[in-house]
């Protein structure tokens, strides 16, 4: 009897010490050891093929600068709307098909933002050029990189058949569109939230064969529209636009319908799909009428501001929740409130995080805090916009010639066929350019 | 606007325009310069490419459906170092399987990239064939949770075509996604330590 009981005690003791063994450094143990091998084999080492480096991002540059350059030389230089498709169909195979779509400048703005908010990310080198160089390009030259090298408007291009003109009211209402889509994707890339402006991309998702059915059948829709209402998106939706819009304004030089001299012949008035022509306006109206607009306006500008700001930051609480910690803040709210577990991946991947719940909740209400900032910056913005929409609509100052809206007018050399004025003198040609 | 001055030579207001013209584009050039400047002084330092951290992933099969390439770009790696070359792999084989063949029924990889190769009584040698495999993390899971979680996923870079934003990085609900250097381009577990 006792020496079973010695025998017990042993083995208490043993286990004991197993537990303890176990529990403190269990997870330096694997499970099962590695097998003493007989037979002479050598455990390999872990293949992994190291990354193809940066050489391809400098080449998507090098074609961008190349495709840039071209059709700027194309456009302003040799008026040769050809060049221009070529480049469209060589944008379309290589940052299309080839690069299935990434990197691309109209996203790259969202890069820009989160970068300059969040000092954790860093944004690659090819997303700051592709950032960079369609802007300084237009600063320059107008809005080259809308006439094919942006591969978006490449597709849209090729596919206008019979542009029809909208009615203006429309066309300024719809022109809003890209103002607060600009503004809500650096929002929400500047809060880290999401990246909208790719996730409704309608076009990507083509190259790639994939996407959401929502996102591909607003694509088609685009696609089958621009054959008749010339580049929807890039009209009505683009935010990078907005920029070059902006940029184009001040350029130095730009597209001119005429090589030398405008005679007035109305020839080109109607050869714009886009609507950017101005056209001169020989029945002016009174001063007195856009001096009193003008007064309004200005007297609008800062309640426009300030109501923009406010009208949009009480929208912070709804808005958050695209935000992923925000969202899954709600979540487990929702868990702890009910007592039960929604089950989802992202409610599962937090409980095996073993991240405190005050964590999260303390985590989510600062992104919340930051998203009521965001946000009255961004009505201010958007309402700053709207101000500046009402001060154009009463200045009146009507072209002398006929000449391309500088915001509007996307460089795809439709007009110049129109122009009757011989491309002779040279000299005047470098003058007017 | 020049296209004016031509016609109008005389005219004060235009010299204006230009001048204001020229002053905005020197400021949008300015600014447009020092936000990239800015910019890429923080970026020069590195490249970076995407990578998934294994001790973070909790296999939810996203990796496999939401990478922009049909195939996606993640793959399960194998580190043999902390491998048991085990006859019952968990990762290899289902739960509960019927016999220890290489029959389908048993087999726990939906698309047969989980190869096994016999090394000596009783052990074998497991081996991805990463052309097959599509990162579903199925024999992730296994080997996690019944053997020494040896097998885990990595974004391949040799297929990986280092979206601006990883479309799986958006979706993962484990936040496993990072950017790493690209001459430390992988984050593989690095065997049982001592």
């Amino acid at each position: 009897m006792k020496n079973l009981n010695n025998t017990f005690l042993k083995y208490f003791v043993f286990l004991m010490l197993l537990l303890f063994i176990c529990g403190t450094d269990s997870f330096a143990q694997p499970r099962f050891p590695q097998p003493e091998f007989e037979s002479g084999y050598v455990t390999p080492d872990t293949q992994v093929v190291m990354p193809k480096g940066i050489w391809f991002d400098y080449m998507d540059i090098a074609v961008l600068l190349i495709l840039l350059t071209a059709a700027t030389l194309f456009v302003l230089k040799y008026r040769w709307r050809t060049g221009v498709v070529i480049v469209s169909v060589l944008s379309i195979a290589y940052f299309g098909f080839y690069r299935v779509g990434c990197v691309c400048s109209v996203g790259s703005v969202q890069n820009v933002a989160l970068a300059l908010f969040q000092k954790s990310y860093i944004i690659p080198v090819s997303v700051i050029a592709f950032f960079t160089i369609p802007l300084v390009f237009t600063l320059f030259f107008g809005r080259t990189f809308c006439s094919g090298v942006c591969f978006f408007g490449a597709i849209q291009e090729l596919l206008i058949i019979k542009p029809l003109t909208i009615p203006v009211k429309y066309e300024r209402l719809l022109s809003g569109i890209p103002y607060l889509y600009l503004v809500f994707g650096v929002l929400f890339a500047a809060t880290g939230s999401d990246f909208i402006i790719c996730r409704f991309d309608p076009f990507i998702g083509m190259f790639r064969f994939d996407g959401t059915a929502p996102v591909l059948i607003f694509g088609l829709i685009l696609l089958l529209l621009s054959t008749v209402i010339a580049r929807p998106y890039c009209r009505f939706l683009c935010p990078y636009g907005v920029l070059l819009g902006w940029f184009s304004l001040v350029s130095k030089k730009g597209v001119s319908i005429t090589p030398s001299k405008c005679i007035q012949c109305k020839l080109c008035q109607n050869s714009c799909p886009v609507n950017a022509i101005r056209v001169p306006d020989l029945l002016q109206k009174p001063e007195v009428d856009g001096v009193r607009k003008l007064g309004w306006s200005l007297i609008l500008f800062p309640v426009l501001i300030m109501a923009g700001g406010f009208a949009f930051s009480q929208l912070y609480k709804p808005l958050s929740t695209v935000h992923p910690t925000v969202n899954l803040a709600e979540e487990i709210h929702w868990e702890i409130k009910n007592n039960s577990k929604t089950n989802s991946e992202n409610s599962k991947a937090f409980h095996s995080m073993g991240v405190p719940v005050e964590q999260l909740f303390s985590d989510a209400s600062a992104i919340q805090s930051k998203f009521y900032t965001g946000l009255w910056w961004a009505g201010m913005f958007s309402g700053l916009f709207l101000a500046i929409a009402f001060i154009k609509l009463s200045v009146i100052r009507t072209p002398k010639i006929y000449e391309p809206d500088k915001f509007k007018c996307i460089s795809c050399t439709r007009c110049y066929k129109f122009c009757p004025v011989d491309k002779v003198p040279e000299t005047v040609l470098s003058g007017s350019a | 606007m020049e296209n004016t001055n031509t016609q109008n030579p005389e005219k004060k207001d235009i010299n204006r325009r230009s001048f204001l013209q020229t002053g905005i584009r020197l400021a949008a050039l300015l600014a447009v310069g020092s936000v990239s400047g800015y910019l890429l002084s923080k970026s020069l330092n590195d490249d970076l490419v995407w990578q998934l951290d294994p001790n973070k992933c909790v296999q939810c099969g996203r990796c496999a459906t939401s990478c922009v390439l049909k195939l996606s770009a993640v793959k399960c790696v194998h580190v043999y170092k902390m491998c048991g070359y085990c006859n019952l792999c968990g990762g290899y084989f289902v739960p509960q399987p019927k016999q220890l063949t290489t029959g389908a029924e048993n087999l726990l990889c939906p698309t047969k990239a989980l190869k096994r190769v016999y090394v000596e009584e009783p052990y074998y040698k497991y081996e991805i064939d990463q052309s097959l495999c599509n990162g579903c993390g199925k024999c992730v899971k296994g080997c996690s949770a019944f053997g020494n979680g040896s097998l885990h996923l990595q974004v391949s870079h040799d297929v990986c075509q280092n979206c601006n934003q990883c479309a799986i990085a958006v979706v993962c609900p484990a936040d496993a996604f990072v950017q790493v250097p690209a001459n430390k381009a992988y984050l593989l577990k690095d065997g049982w330590k001592a």
